[in-house]
Parts: C-alpha cells; structure tokens; sequence
C-alpha cells in the first residue's frame, strides 16, 4: 500500500497551479484534502505522474456571505463548513448534512472543492449542491466560468472539469421564502458512505401549496438523482400526508435505477429511498410552514 | 490487615507509556542499514505456478534482492502442524500446512510467492510490479458444501477430495433418546465468523550479527518461545543464538498465534543470507489474505426434548471452512463440538464435522476460536423449542442448566487441550438471575415492552447464556527477582496482546511481597529474559502464567519473610510485608527494606551458609491438569426502524464468571472489547468471498468493523465460582465478551419484530438481510 513514483508541486497561488496544470493536464492531479486521492494511490489504483498540492494555496479557502449568496472557497475544510455560524444561518441544509460526511478525522482535512470535483454518487454534498441549486466557478489560465451543480455531475466520478481546470469557489443563493430544506441519509455505521441519502428542498406559495419541490437522492445511480417525476408530482399540490407517500413511491419506484452491493440489494435501497423521501419531505414542509 | 492487591481496580502500569507513544511495538525498531521486504502474493484463488521471472525487478535501482521459493533450497519446508489432532477414535485428517513461498501451485488469494528486499519499501512495491508469472487458473473451490462434490476441483493434488478432517464424537446416545423424544426441532444454522483485524498488523524485523553470532528477532507473535524454537531448528542454530522479541502488540486475538507465518519464516532467512537488518510490515490490505481468518460453518442441528423443555439430548453434524491450509488442526471445529454443549445438562449428544479444503485464506483461531459457531447453534435451538412449547426463554434455560452438584461434570468428548471435556466448576443460575434483574426482564416482557409495541415502536429483548473453556495447559511459568534498590522484576514467556498483564501480574506478585505494583517491572514475551513457555491464547494467560507468577512469588515470599526474621530477630509469623518493607506487627519501626535484604542475601565479600542461594529470586511453573470453565449470560434491548430495519441497542448486559477476580477493571475492559468485535461479528462483518475466490472487501470501507458510535457502553457484573484447579481459583476472560452476541442478535431482534413471522438462522445479520429476510416471509418492510 505504497503509491508508486510521481512528482510534486506545491504552489502557493492559483495563477501557479493553473499554469502547472496547464503544463501536465492529463497527467497531473490535484492533492486538495487527499481523503479520496491518497487511498487510491496507496491502493495503486491512481497513479498520477504528477501531483500539484493546492493546500498553500492560503486564499482558496474561505466562507463569506455576499448579496448573491454564500460563497465558499473550493479548499475549505468540511470540519470548518460543519462549525460555520455563518453555513448554519444561510445554508441550513449544508450544515444539517455537514455531520454525515464521514467521520471527524476526515472531516478535519477533506475540502467542498475535492468532494465536488470527485463525484462520488455517495457523497453528500454533490446532493446538497444541487438541491440548493449552486454555482461553481471554475478557473483555467485560458477561463474562468461558472456552471451551474445541476450541470456539473455527469457521470461515476466524472464532472465538466476538463483536464486543466481548477474548481475554486461555490455560490450558495439565498433561500426563497416560505422554503424548507431537510437531510437523512441511513448508513451501516454513522460516517460511512449512506446506503441512501435524501437532501429535499420545498417552496410553498401563498396558499400553502407546494410551488415548488426538490427531492436529491444519493447512492442510488451514478451521480446523485433528481427525483423528478416525484417533485412533478407535488408541484401545485397540498403536501398531505397521502401526497407525501404518493410522491416518495414514485420516487423510489420510477425516479431511481439503484445499483446493488454486499450492503444492500437494489430492493432495499428503494425502500429505504421511499422512507427517506417522506421523512425529508415531511421535515422539510414543517419548516418551510415556518420559515419567513 | 496488610494492603490488597489482588482483587482491587488498579490503573493500568503500562498505560502512561501507551498514551504517550512511548511504547515499542514491532515497525518502531528501526536499525542501521535495515532493508525493507514486500511480498509479491498471488491474485489467483487456484493457479499452477509454472514460471516467475524476476530478471525486471532486480533491476530497479534500491533493490538488494528478490528470492523465489528455489531460491530458499532446503529451508523451503511446510510448516509444522502447530496442533495434532486429539486423541479421538473416530477421527480422519489430513495434514497440509503452509508453504513459505509457493511453489508449483497457488491455493489462495494472497499466498505469497516471491520477496523483493529493497533499500525501502516502497521502492520494494515498484518492483514487485515488474515480477513475471506463468500461471495456469485452475477452478476455484469456495463454497463449502460444493467443495466435497465428487466432481470439485482439489485444493491440494495428493488428496481424492477436499475433505481436511472427519470427526464423530458421541455421549450417550442420540438415535435412542431421539426415538422416545416428545418434540423433535431440526434446522440448519450458519455461522460466519470474520477477520480479527487487529488495530496493528503483523510485522517481523531480524538481525542478523554475524560476530556475535546472534539472530535477534522482533515478531508480532502472541508466542515468542515456540517461534525462537522453530526458527534455531530451521535455521540450524542454538536456541540460545536466537532471541525473540514480541514487544508491546496492538492486538493479536489469536490469528498472533498461527505459526509459522511465511513472513516470519522468510524474513530472519533474508536477514541471515544478506548479513543485514531486514523489516516487514503487513500493511491492512495485505492484512485481510496474509492472516488467518475465521470463517463459516453450516450445522444441521436436531434438538431433542420432552414436553415440559427438558434436553432429552442434540445432535449436530456440521461443515467447517479450513482454508487453503490447516496448520491449527482442529483447534476451532472441535471448539464449536465441545461449547455447543454450554451450561446444560445434555445426557444424549451425537456430533459430527467434517473440514473441508476451499480456495481461501487459511482458517485459524481468532477470538472464540469456533466457540461462537457451537453456541450459536444450541441457543438457537433453545429459543426455537422454547417458542414451540410456549415455555419462557429464561424458563427453558433455567430447567436444563447443569446444577452446583454436578461438578466437576464429565462431558464424556474430548476437548481442544486433548483431555476430556470435564466442566471443572459452575454455577449458572445466580449469572442468569442477576442478569435477568440488571435487564429488568419481567417488567421488560410484561409491561414496557407492550406499551412500545403498541405505539408502534419495535423494542426487543434477547437473553443467552455460554460457557467458556479456558485456562488450558500445558503449562507457563516465571522468575520473580527482588533488586537491590527495592524493584521487583517479574520475567514470564506468554507473549501480551493488550491484556493489561504489566498490571494484573504485578498484582499478583503484590499481594505476596506487600510492593506497590508501580515498583514492579513485568516483562513478557522476550526470550531472553525467560525461555520456557508457550503464549498467549485460550485465555489462558491469568489462569496458566498468573499461577505461574505466583507460585514464584509465593516462595520469593518465603525467602523474604526467612531473610527478614534473621534480620529483625522476629518470628516469621509476625512479619507483614507491605509498603516495600518487612516490619513486625504492631512495630512498624521495626523493620528492612526488601531491597536491604536482596542486598544482604547477595554480600559481596565475607561468608554465606554453605548451600544457600544468593539473592531473593524464585522461578516456578504452573501446568493445569486442564483448563477451567468460565461462563456468563448475555442480555440486551435492541429497538428496530420497521420500515429501514435500522437497529440500536438500548442496553446491554453482561455477568460474568470467571472465578476470582485479579483486577475488575481490566476484566471489564476484556468484556467491552469482547462484546465490540462480538457487534462486529453478529451484525456489521462479513468476509465476502465471489465464486472466483476473490474476497470481495479487503477493506475496512467495506469490511464493517463496528466503530465507538456503533458500540453501547457494557453494564457488567460478576459472579465468582473459584476454579479449583489452581491456587489462584481464576479462570480465563479473554474471550467470554465475544462469544454469545451472535444468538443474543438472533433472539432479540425475532423478539423486536414478533409481529413478522422471522427465524434468524444465519449470521452475521444486517438491516440488509432482515429487509430480505421479511419480503422472503412474506410480511415485508412497513
């Protein structure tokens, strides 16, 4: 469980990093928290030539909120998201499933950014990113672009970022009113990879009605799910108990492919997909009923 | 009445060193000029081997040499079978054991093949990418039940099938009590036990120093004394030219004990032929195909009763996974023969297993040795008769537990140690009372659990009871030496895993010689400080070394007591011994330091008694004629989701019995960490192996070891029945926290979901497997 030979860099500003990369591209790959990247290469599963640690990048790391929402720095540790007032306040939903991104030691070096850019239909914060409808920028020496989390997961860890790009920073917008966002994710053991996982987001209008519904299941396919014809179905709809159930159905029966594995058959991650989506969905409306 | 010692919750002597990193364990020797090893293993489950090239490796620059099993010439030998079959009459077996470096044939994922030595082991891992093999796949034999067909392929050439071993062992007898028996209950159980996985893998550094002559070795082994016997004899040298260091372990719950590890064969070997220091490392991923394992058996079990719940009599013929290999004889199998019996009074038993050959890592104790397996079965079978007879569970167990007359009670089988299965002592009832009152059972069954249900709340009781044969010979032994300044040294052979033995043997020499435990040095597992033993294992290591310990003790005692009565001119009857001084009662100014004395008794000029010792220093062994009988009862409330099958466990419980306590605390801290890995086995481990004979999840990712979240905190008690077999009147604990949790999981969570119609014959269990477990029943998930 030794890597085998590769160089290293340790540049300590971005305009370096993009430069190197730029260099190397396919060749190089970006130490950031190195919780998913080390282990590969330890296994010899990755075995990059070149590795840029970005971790003296000093201002890659941050959280601040602006008028646009709450920007974070692609290289914030997760334990820093996890203890952030400011997350807490702005971002509920992160901050609710901050605790189950694995265990604490991880949590101490992993970063937003390494997450993001890995892809691991697991994770939780892919889920999170999209149910809160983030934007990622995203910087090469030649661009520096946005897109948006819906459009950015494109398969098993695979994203939109091509070989020299650097994801650097994610905008979190601000709530609309009367919206409230629930996270439950089961596991075998607390910190390991969810069985499955539901981040869920509702809007209701005026009259109480659900005008809009966001149910994000991971574990379930290749990136995290949508589940569509579910949030289709509450749209304009009272989120009755009976609706509720109706929606979690249609979403572990048609929204979801799930795979099978030693922990669970295909089966019991629909039906564990089923309880999560009404119990988020559940949680989700008492709190946007009492959210301004 | 002096200070006590014995018997009090004394914090642990070696625990400031542990905490502050100050210990040595095996990968903190580093020495000048040491070169690293990395194993090339196979990635095949069955292969012939017809070629190696090592040509490309031996060029990469850093590496010192690569070594095929050709190259070990005569050294290349089996290993030795570490334990003969018992002297049972009905008994086939075959012996195979492990090859240093495979040769001619692959037989498990992980059997090593050639070692590359390198300047680091890093640059050893490049190399070992660039080693050549000529192999031919052969079939993979996995499954136990198709590795006897008359048509599976055959893990070793030489055999006609994959059969291991063959044992029948009988009491009374089955066929008859069977035919006049009331209720018949028949099913099939499987028990799958898994890796111990250890917090620190193994490891071995050797020294080769050619002008003194001298192998030094430092080995991750639970038994440092057979491993320098072994390695002097293969290396043709005097077992007084080999030393062999286990230092601190970071765990070692038998799989420590197999010998001999081809690593541990292989690498003093390379140290020797190179002239330099040479370190391996078992890193975790090679943890999971280099050490042994326990794995599966599958009972066909038959339970016979009259109507009223009594054992009429069992009988159980069953399949045991040995691996690839069965260096350990039939230590585990015959373990899940003798437990299954527990602390009842089974007048008819009929039992029968066969040890099959498969594909896989070898099979070897680890923590219950098999003990698990058997105890599975019979608590099963308990529950299973008590539901069909509408009898109580803690009913049923009570009407069948052997009574405090019947011992020392004769199973009439023979036992793991080779002498029959005699239960030296026993009291059950008061364990399983007491547990039943910590549990609050009756107010649990009629009160609380009723109200839960009914708000739709899925809350469940399990309750089980074991025994564990512990304490086996055949013998350890001591040396107890006063310094001149006061310290005491204690020096024994039994390797440590983590037991706490720096604390419980100072104890032990305490109590004797009236010295805080902090002045005394215990030493373990270095052979040239005491070179007579056997290790660690059967937890044996209170009951066989602390005998041992205090046999020396008590007549460094005597000497003390003789050498100070001179001193003081006082009878010896009047002396106490206590605060490191021998004083005379009721005139505590009268008194001599043991060091003043050890000096005395080793004057450097002038004359001593012609025949007198110098010195204050015993050395004494202790054999038990066999081991002693430990046992407990189990309980927990575990409460399931219905609609995820998620558990938790509300409370768990265990009193416990293993004779006289040394320190209650360490022993409670030997139940915690029993009843964690117990967890771990019931309901979160499980070695997948494929059809290919690949092991699924080496990885402790997918590999579950339960973490602290996982784990409850343990409310124990204790019950003290005195062995009678040794002076100390104690009995093993090492393994007593692992063995019942498989059953008591079983019982539970059928009693948390009573409403669905569930049999939990299988385990290790999971929400997994409940969810499918209920939509097989029909019932379903909520």
């Amino acid at each position: 469980m030794k890597p085998a030979p590769f160089d290293y860099h340790a540049p300590t500003t971005l305009a370096e990093a993009l430069a190197l990369l730029d260099e190397y591209g396919f060749d190089a790959k970006l130490l950031a928290g190195g919780q998913s990247l080390v282990p590969t290469m330890n296994f010899r599963l990755a075995l990059p030539e070149i590795l840029i640690d970005i971790n003296h990048i000093a201002d890659l790391a941050f959280v601040r909120n602006e008028d646009d929402g709450l920007h974070i720095g692609a290289l914030t540790r997760h334990a820093e998201l996890e203890r952030s007032e400011l997350v807490a306040e702005k971002a509920p939903l992160l901050a609710e499933a901050m605790p189950n991104v694995a265990h604490s030691q991880i949590r101490n070096r992993g970063t937003i950014g390494g997450s993001l850019a890995h892809a691991d239909p697991a994770a939780e914060l892919p889920a999170i990113m999209i149910a809160l409808e983030a934007r990622f920028r995203i910087q090469s020496q030649s661009d520096d672009r946005w897109i948006a989390a819906s459009d950015f997961f494109v398969d098993l860890f695979t994203t939109e970022l091509e070989a020299e790009e650097i994801l650097t920073e994610i905008v979190i917008p601000p709530l609309p009113a009367r919206t409230g966002c629930a996270f439950l994710e089961l596991a075998r053991r607390h910190g390991d990879f969810a069985l499955v996982g539901a981040a869920t987001r509702v809007t209701l209008d005026n009259l109480g009605a659900c005008s809009e519904a966001r149910i994000v299941l991971l574990s379930v396919g290749n990136t995290s799910v949508r589940a569509v014809l579910a949030e289709q179905s509450l749209q304009g709809k009272a989120l009755t108990g009976q609706n509720i159930r109706d929606a979690a159905l249609i979403a572990s029966d048609q929204d979801i492919e799930p795979p099978a594995d030693m922990h669970a058959t295909e089966k019991y991650r629909r039906q564990l997909t089923k309880v999560l989506a009404e119990r988020t969905l559940t949680k989700a409306l008492e709190r946007a009923t009492s959210a301004p | 009445m002096a200070t006590r010692y014995f018997g009090e919750p004394i914090k642990r002597n070696e625990d400031p060193r542990l905490l502050k990193g100050e210990a040595l364990f095996v990968d903190d020797v580093h020495l000048p000029e040491m070169l690293h090893a990395a194993f090339l293993r196979s990635d095949y489950a069955h292969a012939r081997l017809k070629g190696i090239d090592v040509s490309a490796a031996l060029e990469h620059e850093g590496v010192v040499a690569v070594y095929t099993a050709d190259d070990l010439g005569d050294y290349w030998q089996p290993g030795p079978l570490l334990v003969p079959p018992p002297p049972v009459e009905r008994l086939t077996f075959h012996q195979r054991t492990q090859v240093p470096l495979a040769k001619d044939k692959l037989r498990h994922v992980g059997e090593p093949i050639a070692v590359v030595v390198a300047t680091s082991r890093y640059i050893a891992e490049d190399a070992l990418q660039d080693i050549e093999l000529d192999v031919e796949p052969l079939t993979p034999v996995v499954g136990l039940e198709s590795a006897l067909e008359s048509d599976a392929a055959l893990v070793h050439d030489g055999l006609d099938s994959n059969l291991a071993a063959h044992v029948i062992q009988e009491k009374g007898d089955y066929a008859a009590i069977r035919a006049k028996a009331e209720v018949l209950i028949k099913r099939q159980f499987v028990y799958d036990h898994g890796a111990a996985a250890a917090m620190e893998n193994r490891g071995v550094v050797a020294d080769w120093d050619s002008k003194a002559q001298q192998l030094k070795i430092w080995d991750t082994t639970q038994a440092p004394i057979p491993i320098r016997n072994g390695l002097a004899a293969m290396l043709g040298l005097s077992e007084s030219q080999v030393q062999v260091i286990a230092p601190f372990l970071g765990g070692g719950f038998g799989p420590k004990i197999m010998m001999f590890y081809p690593e541990e064969v292989v690498v003093p070997w390379i140290a020797k032929q190179l002239g330099r220091p040479v370190k391996w490392i078992e890193d975790r991923q090679e943890n999971f195909f280099a050490t042994t394992h326990e794995r599966s058996q599958i009972h066909d079990s038959e339970i016979a009763l009259s109507k009223d719940g009594r054992i009429l009599g069992v009988s159980d013929t069953f399949l045991h996974d040995t691996g690839a290999y069965a260096p350990y004889g039939l230590t585990v199998p015959i373990n899940s023969q003798c437990t299954l019996l527990g602390p009842y009074d089974v007048p008819h038993y009929y039992s029968e297993f066969k040890a099959v050959f498969t594909n896989t890592v070898i099979v070897t104790p680890y923590r219950g040795a098999g003990r698990q397996h058997g105890v599975f079965v019979m608590e099963r079978l308990l529950d299973i008769a008590a539901k069909e007879l509408a009898i109580d569970r803690v009913e049923i167990r009570k009407r069948n537990y052997l009574k405090p007359d019947q011992f020392p009670h004769n199973h009439e089988i023979i036992y793991q140690d080779f002498a029959p299965l005699i239960y030296d002592s026993g009291n059950y009832l008061p364990a399983l009372e007491r547990a039943a009152e910590m549990i609050d059972y009756d107010n649990f069954i009629k009160t609380e659990q009723p109200q839960l249900m009914k708000q739709g709340k899925c809350v469940g009781l399990g309750i089980v009871s074991y025994v564990e044969g512990t304490g086996i010979g055949p013998y350890e032994g001591a040396r107890v030496k006063v310094d001149a300044s006061g310290k005491i040294n204690v020096a024994t052979g039994v390797g440590t895993q983590g037991q706490g033995h720096f604390t419980s043997f100072a104890q032990i020499v305490a109590e004797q010689l009236g010295v805080d435990i902090e002045h005394i040095r215990v030493v373990t597992g270095d052979t040239s400080e005491f070179g007579w033993g056997c290790g660690t294992f059967a937890s044996r290591g209170a009951v066989v070394a602390g005998n041992a310990i205090h046999a020396a003790a008590v007549r460094v005692r005597k000497k003390v007591l003789k050498h100070a009565s001179e001193h003081l001119e006082a009878a010896e009857e009047d002396l106490v011994l206590e605060g490191g001084k021998a004083f005379v009662k009721d005139v505590p100014t009268k008194s001599v330091s043991l060091g003043e004395l050890a000096q005395m008794s080793n004057p450097l000029r002038g004359a001593v008694k012609p025949g007198s010792e110098p010195g204050l220093e015993a050395t004494d062994y202790f054999g038990p004629e066999r081991g002693a009988t430990a046992s407990g009862v189990h309980a927990m409330i575990v409460e399931i989701d219905p609609e995820t099958m998620m558990l938790e466990i509300k409370k768990y419980i265990v009193v416990h019995d293993c004779g006289k306590v040394i320190n209650p605390m360490i022993l409670e801290g030997q139940i915690q960490g029993g009843v964690a890995q117990g967890i771990g086995n019931a309901f979160y481990e499980e070695l997948v192996y494929d059809d290919d004979g690949q092991l699924t999840n080496a990885s402790f990712m997918d590999y579950l070891i339960p973490t602290a979240n996982d784990v409850p905190t343990v409310e124990s008690d204790h019950v003290e029945t005195p062995s009678p077999l040794n002076p100390l009147g104690v009995k093993g604990a090492g393994e007593a926290g692992a063995i019942p949790v498989g059953p008591l999981f079983a019982q539970a969570i059928e009693d948390a979901l009573s409403g669905f119609n569930l049999e939990i014959l299988k385990i290790p269990v999971s929400p997994g497997k409940l969810f499918e477990l209920l939509q097989e029943s029909g019932d379903g998930a909520q």
